[in-house]
């Protein structure tokens, strides 16, 4: 498992309810179904991953998170975990705004568009980064809004999100991947 | 009746009242199960039958001699496994398979019913087949399941016994049956009401059979459970063992050919006063109404684990009238999975060989199981 995945699943709590929006082949799911917590759901969009979750035996639905979010109930779950999708929605605040909402917290995390390395491959080659982290060309990335871990840290300052940062270490500088714990 | 003297059935002798006002006692209601209840009596599964289905979902249906109806989910080792799960299936109250329906004799009269039986809803056969919990003694079932109008029972009986079943699986279903499902249904009804032997309901007392009517109804509702593209791969405008057309009306193209012999086999199987009653109940089924357009009220008192399916080519019970059910129980915080099956078989995807369906079934129920135990 990735260890990013390990980093998110420290955050929760044993037994709280947990919805993982984006929840993809289901990985993060399992972990914390069998380790954490069992109340946890998830949504996906892609048909096969939808089936992976299902083969883990997992509890999933298959949805689009820009549109299906609206249909839970405020404060519905203790986390919600989003894991590095933000950047891909078309809009990326009004899913923020409903993670926060039908979350207690949100747990979501961005690959850094900050990290030296994406810095010095657009400063040395100018061409858009390809890294480990974001492994697809400009015109078939799926991410319409890369941000820094500056950006992401300015905008939740601007819109009076809390940031819990008690068990992270940020660096704009040095981390390919920034994980937030945020709160309304 | 003698046809069906060895088949198992229940008589139900408490008094049920009808959704119509009438109250029926002492009526017949047929079944059948598959595997073994366990001591716990925690791996009971009830599923419900679609409009044309019966209690003999697997194994050979001993009065037609043809597979059981759900004989690729249901059955040892399968999705819906029957080593493992004690499987009750029920006729409808309304059915021709054994349980009280309208070609059963009145008492009153000593002549069938024909249409002087009462008209019933997905509610009262939800009710009625309630009472096979009590027959075996189980406190709660393992899961409900059903498709189609199944589906729609589950829903209803969900609604109906909140904490009477510890899973559900709604499958190609709605809550509330549509404009285009009420009209495709009355569609079939004037095509056996047209028919001559149909003598208003009466024709069992006349040794008459609107055969016809019946087929045609039956022609008419089949093209409703394939899908377009489905039809187009099977048949295309091949030709029926001939190499040109004929300039008749004659049965040129295989599709015709389909049909036709559909109809023909289902006259041998169905009563055509089943049919009237049976989709007059799916065109009155609306939970949501019942409470109040808002169909998450259906389901607050419930701790049902629901797992909704549908799939991409039906267009007779289309994801969107399926995930109005999930959005429904998202809304009240329920637990619920939710998942679209990729098929081109259309409605009838949920009685075919679709892997991922069978395979989505057989996950949802082992961990539920598993989570029990």
């Amino acid at each position: 498992m990735k260890k990013e995945f390990y980093n998110i699943a420290k955050l929760v709590i044993e037994n709280s309810k947990i919805l993982d929006v984006g929840c993809g082949n289901g990985e993060l799911m399992k972990y914390i179904n069998e380790n954490i917590s069992k109340d946890i759901r998830g949504i996906e969009l892609s048909k096969s991953n939808v089936q992976k979750c299902v083969e883990k035996g997992l509890t999933v639905i298959e949805g689009d998170a820009e549109k299906d979010l609206k249909q839970f109930p405020d404060n519905s779950f203790d986390y919600v975990i989003l894991s590095q999708t933000l950047q891909a929605f078309l809009d990326p605040e009004n899913v923020l705004n409903e993670l926060l909402r039908i979350g207690k917290k949100a747990i979501v995390s961005i690959p850094n568009f900050g990290h030296w390395k994406v810095r010095l491959h657009l400063l040395f080659k100018g061409t858009m980064p390809v890294t480990e982290n974001l492994p697809n060309e400009w015109y078939n990335t799926p991410n319409l809004h890369m941000c820094t871990i500056k950006d992401f840290e300015n905008y939740c300052r601007h819109r009076n999100i809390k940031i819990n940062l008690k068990n992270l270490k940020f660096h704009n500088f040095f981390s390919e991947l920034g994980i937030f714990v945020l709160e309304k | 009746m003698n046809k069906f003297k060895d088949i198992k059935k229940i008589i139900i002798e408490k008094p049920l009242k009808l959704d119509c006002g009438q109250t029926i006692n002492n009526f017949p209601l047929a079944y059948e199960t598959y595997g073994k209840l366990n001591s716990e009596k925690n791996n009971a599964i009830l599923i419900f039958h679609a409009l044309t289905g019966d209690q003999f979902a697997s194994g050979t249906n001993p009065i037609t001699k043809k597979d059981g109806w759900w004989s690729y989910a249901l059955g040892p080792g399968k999705a819906i496994d029957t080593e493992k799960y004690f499987v009750i299936a029920a006729n409808v109250i309304g059915g021709c398979m054994g349980s009280f329906g309208p070609s059963d004799i009145n008492p009153n009269t000593k002549k069938p019913y024909g249409t002087n039986f009462p008209v019933i809803t997905i509610n009262d056969m939800v009710n009625a087949q309630y009472n096979l919990l009590e027959y075996f003694k189980i406190e709660k079932l393992f899961s409900v399941i059903g498709g189609s109008m199944g589906g729609m029972q589950v829903l209803q009986f969900v609604s109906n016994f909140p904490n009477k079943a510890l899973t559900a699986i709604p499958i190609a279903c709605t809550a509330s049956h549509s404009a285009q499902n009420i009209a495709l249904n009355e569609l079939g009804r004037q095509s056996i009401m047209a028919d001559g032997n149909w003598q208003e309901g009466f024709y069992q007392e006349q040794n008459k059979q609107p055969d016809k009517g019946l087929a045609v109804a039956r022609m008419a509702a089949h093209i409703t459970y394939l899908s377009k593209v489905g039809l187009q791969e099977k048949f295309g405008r091949k030709l029926q063992e001939r190499d040109d057309l004929k300039f008749s009306f004659d049965a040129d193209f295989q599709i015709e050919s389909y049909l036709r012999y559909q109809g023909s086999v289902f006259v041998d199987r169905f009563d055509a006063n089943s049919y009237l009653y049976i989709t007059r109940a799916m065109d009155y089924f609306d939970l949501t109404k019942k409470f109040g357009g808002n169909l998450s009220k259906a389901f607050e008192k419930s701790h049902t684990k629901f797992f909704i399916i549908s799939f991409t080519s039906d267009w007779l019970y289309p994801t969107s009238e399926n995930r109005d059910i999930v959005i429904a129980l998202n809304a009240i915080g329920k637990n619920v999975g939710f998942v679209e099956i990729s098929s081109d078989k259309g409605h009838d995807s949920f009685l075919l060989d679709v892997p991922d369906f069978l395979n989505t079934v057989k996950n949802f129920l082992n961990t539920s199981y598993e989570n029990i135990k």
